[in-house]
């Protein structure tokens, strides 16, 4: 264990050359991401050490018996040898003792992280993956989202994880911020959970990691890491029915009377559909289309008009309204916050 | 004793019959029941789809160079990697390997031909026509629906994105029912296999005297049998599922999806196997040819290769750390995933421990060969990696296990296929392929293979899933995946060379001669080509090695062998 210190690093010193990057394994920010990072030196300690010994030889055996002079058949042959059960018993034996060291290892971060003390204070979030967005439901306080998950910063001192319930409306997906933790798959008629800690507050960015169909490309994951103050108000905020400003009436009156109402959800109105995201509080999220494009009024227009313009294969059909109908809808959203 | 080398002037007799029509050439072709003609059929028929599959793999290349690309839309990129990747592996991958054994095993056992000439000849045919069925799918995979469609459920289909109401049309159904045909082809020809290997031994070959290579390809046949059936069963389910109604695995009306899973990789992960030990085949042959020494540690390179093959009958949910088979399985799945690299490993020592002390001639085949034992290295240890189940939670379906198992399949067993040809074009068409063409080919090749493969781990260690059709362009991916794409490029040209070479050497290599690379089984003690009836005398072996012991009458391998009773170092000087 100490020696793999060395070569643990030697891969961090390495590792930490593209360190930048907002979905890097290797720069893990919560605690099953870390506990996955150390075991992972660990590995990458021990696999670069066999590699550095076996890779060694073969370089040492092509250079000191590789055959300078041309090899015609009339040279003597090099001696025949058959084996040796000493040579073969050691390198069976070693690589054994190894396997059953690294066995053990993640034995350990399997179960710490899958069989984790679940903590009273715990929030709750099911997640249930659809065709290709995310919704996010948190049945403690009524609140419901979609794309943009919300939890609060979680610290040594003051632990404050957050347990997702996840499944599937349609096909498999997976569950996959890099930073905060490994994948976890979201299967139909299966109910998976997994854990979130982030330690800092700030975005954290993923995707789906299973492949559901046309669009999975563009099914990406935002978390938002709030502090406990910040992550209260936004519930508070969320918890709130749909602002209804008379200023956009008209756009309202639209939305209502369009199929727009059988598959979104706008809290205190008609519009109670479940198969896309709930637009309640839509005007107050950074991202639309499953965080592909910014939430501004031209791309939320061009996306109402037609979403395949972001995310060709969408299953939102374009919804052929004209250019007034489109403006006054796109306005009534932005009112959304 | 020893065996006799036919230099009958008969074969030369029978080489200068008259000029034929090509129908009748064709026609040969197409009713041969010729263990060598279905061999080569088999090659021919892989190349050609290892060329389609090969120029899918570099359009999904173009488009992933640079973030948010229109090169192809989201729909016929799914299309693309779904065929290349059950192309490689079922219309590539098995029938290639199906060919090499095809030809060599009967000659390197001493046999006319397989146990069952006409299942072999009717398991190549249905295995080449679930190929075409699943191209056709380009013409009418829509079916009634309008144009063609390839399949694009990605090649392990995972339910219920295969169901009727995620994949209308009939592109799944090309897709199931061209992997039935190649299945029942692939048994067939396993137990066609199976068969020749243990009932058409020459006199003298001792299980025990049997060389390595098809003492693998006995195992890969086994595993074959085994895999094959729930893999084919499951397609069955899926068949009932999308049109009698069945809900083996339709979520909507609570069937599961996680049974699809179980099924397909307790076919697909043995399946790794069954291409990869063909590859150690090779590599048993061709590098203590090269290294003019007999393979070291034959009993532990057997019993290593059986271990293999039980052992990969119990890793299959590997594939499966992140679909919540809760800790106690994971561990499990750990635990068997680590064992396999024990008797893997025992393979590249004692490849290692063939080389050393030998005289090591650096052949364009040997170099392949070389590269194989590198890369295996370095594939078998991202193995270890993602064995780790929470370092797969992080590395699954990212981009590195695409680098790992294409390290895997490009990296060692298309190596070791290239090393193959080089080793054994000679015999299976009379003429040398050039060697100077296939150095460059192999530097070619290393090249681009490391660019692009290398690369791929870091991408995937920076959160890039697999499938994917575009990417963002703030996730620092970018850098990784241009430079992942020309080396795609190196590759093509390196494979275009390779073609190249074994048109040309057909026609103007030198003539080979029966046994051009001074080798040691039998297979080199008949003309090249062999005649049809391949030994005009079924020969009788001594030993593992019978043309050494011609070539050696002073000290045969099969002195060696009688006094195996006290195998200690045992150590003979040369002639």
């Amino acid at each position: 264990m100490f020696a793999s210190q060395g070569w643990c690093g030697f891969a961090v010193v390495i590792l930490s050359a593209f360190v930048a990057d907002p979905t890097n394994i290797f720069a893990p920010a919560g605690t099953p991401a870390s506990s996955i990072f150390s075991l992972s030196m660990l590995v990458l300690g021990i696999t670069a050490a066999i590699f550095l010994i076996v890779a060694g030889i073969l370089a040492y055996v092509l250079v000191r018996y590789g055959s300078r002079a041309s090899n015609g058949q009339g040279e003597q042959e090099p001696p025949q040898i058959y084996g040796s059960n000493q040579i073969e018993l050691s390198w069976t034996v070693i690589p054994v003792l190894i396997v059953v060291m690294l066995f053990l290892a993640t034995t350990r971060v399997i179960y710490t992280t899958e069989h984790a003390q679940r903590l009273a204070n715990s929030l709750d979030v099911t997640v249930i993956g659809h065709q290709f967005w995310w919704e996010y439901r948190y049945p403690q306080m009524g609140v419901v989202t979609a794309n943009e998950l919300h939890v609060p910063v979680s610290d040594h001192a003051h632990p404050l994880p957050t347990y997702l319930t996840m499944s599937s409306a349609d096909t498999d997906h997976s569950f996959w911020v890099p930073r905060l933790a490994g994948k976890m798959d979201l299967i139909p008629n299966k109910v998976n959970t997994m854990w979130i800690d982030p330690q800092t507050k700030g975005l954290y960015l993923g995707q789906c990691a299973q492949y559901c169909g046309v669009q999975h490309a563009k099914m990406l994951i935002r978390v938002y890491a709030d502090t406990p103050q910040e992550f209260a108000a936004w519930v508070e905020h969320q918890q709130q029915p749909a602002v209804d400003d008379p200023a956009a009436a008209e756009g309202r009156d639209i939305f209502m009377h369009n199929a727009c109402i059988s598959c979104h959800t706008i809290r205190g109105t008609v519009a109670t559909g479940r198969f896309g995201p709930d637009l309640t509080h839509v005007g107050g999220r950074d991202t639309i289309a499953s965080g592909s494009v910014r939430n501004t009024s031209a791309n939320l227009r061009e996306f109402i008009d037609n979403p395949a313009n972001f995310k060709p294969g969408a299953l939102m059909p374009p919804m052929h309204l004209d250019a007034h109908d489109l403006d006054a809808v796109t306005a009534y959203l932005t009112t959304l916050k | 004793m020893a065996t006799q080398i036919p230099v009958d002037e008969m074969h030369d007799q029978i080489a200068r019959v008259p000029r034929r029509l090509w129908l009748e050439v064709l026609h040969g072709w197409v009713t041969t029941v010729d263990h060598k003609k279905i061999g080569l059929m088999y090659i021919g028929y892989a190349l050609f789809f290892l060329v389609i599959a090969g120029f899918e793999a570099l359009l999904m290349r173009v488009q992933l160079a640079i973030p948010n690309n229109h090169f192809v839309s989201p729909e016929v990129f799914n299309g693309l990697f779904t065929m290349h990747g059950t192309t490689m592996v079922f219309f590539v991958g098995m029938p290639i390997l199906f060919g090499f054994g095809n030809y060599l095993i009967p000659l390197m056992i001493g046999a006319r031909d397989m146990a069952f000439p006409r299942l072999n000849a009717f398991s190549f045919w249905i295995s080449a026509f679930g190929g075409l069925l699943l191209y056709f799918s380009y013409v009418g995979g829509s079916g009634l629906y309008g144009a063609g469609s390839a399949p694009d459920v990605g090649w392990f289909a995972y339910a219920p994105l295969t169901a009727r109401v995620f994949s209308p049309g009939h592109s799944t159904d090309y897709w199931t029912i061209a992997i039935l045909l190649s299945g029942i082809g692939s048994i067939g020809t396993a137990l066609n296999i199976v068969a020749t290997i243990i009932c058409m031994r020459c006199p003298g070959m001792k299980m025990s005297r049997l060389p390595l290579l098809p003492w693998l390809y006995l195992v890969t046949s086994g595993l074959a049998f085994v895999a094959i059936g729930p893999l084919t069963a499951a397609q069955i389910m899926l068949m009932l599922d999308r049109y009698v109604g069945s809900h083996f695995f339709d979520t909507q009306a609570g069937g599961s999806a996680v049974l699809w899973m179980h099924f397909f990789w307790i076919f697909g992960h043995p399946e790794v196997y069954i291409l990869v030990l063909p590859a150690f085949a090779f590599a048993n042959e061709i590098i203590p040819v090269f290294s003019r020494k007999a393979i070291f540690g034959y009993p532990a390179m057997v019993a290593a290769s059986v271990g293999i093959g039980f052992i990969s009958l119990s890793v299959w949910a590997h594939h499966m750390f992140t679909v919540g088979l809760g800790p106690g399985g994971n561990t499990f799945f750990t635990l068997a995933t680590m064992i396999i690299s024990v008797p893997t490993g025992i393979k590249i020592f004692n490849w290692l421990a063939t080389l050393w002390g030998g005289k090591i001639q650096f052949t364009a085949s040997m170099m392949f060969a070389i590269g194989f034992l590198f890369q295996f290295l370095i594939a078998g240890l991202t193995g270890i990696m993602l064995s780790v189940a929470p370092f797969d939670w992080q590395l699954g379906n990212s981009y590195f296990v695409v680098a790992h198992f294409h390290y895997v399949l490009v990296g060692a067993i298309l190596f070791m296929l290239f090393s193959a040809f080089y080793y054994w074009y000679p015999k299976m068409s009379g003429r040398m392929l050039s060697e100077r063409l296939g150095k460059w080919h192999f530097w070619l090749f290393v090249i681009g293979f490391h660019l692009t493969f290398d690369l791929m781990h870091v991408p995937g260690l920076l959160g890039m899933p697999r499938r994917i059709y575009t990417y963002e362009a703030d996730r620092g991916w970018m850098i990784w995946n241009v430079l992942i794409s020309s080396g795609a490029i190196i590759q093509t040209v390196a494979t275009l060379l390779f073609v190249y070479n074994m048109v040309w050497s057909y026609f103007k290599g030198p003539i080979a001669g029966p046994d051009p690379w001074d080798a040691w089984t039998l297979e080199w003690s008949v003309p090249s080509p062999p005649p049809s009836y391949n030994f005009a005398e079924i020969p009788t072996v001594a030993s593992r090695r019978p043309l050494w012991d011609l070539k050696h009458p002073e000290d045969p391998d099969s002195d060696y062998e009688m006094e195996q009773g006290s195998p200690h170092e045992t150590q003979k000087e040369g002639a």
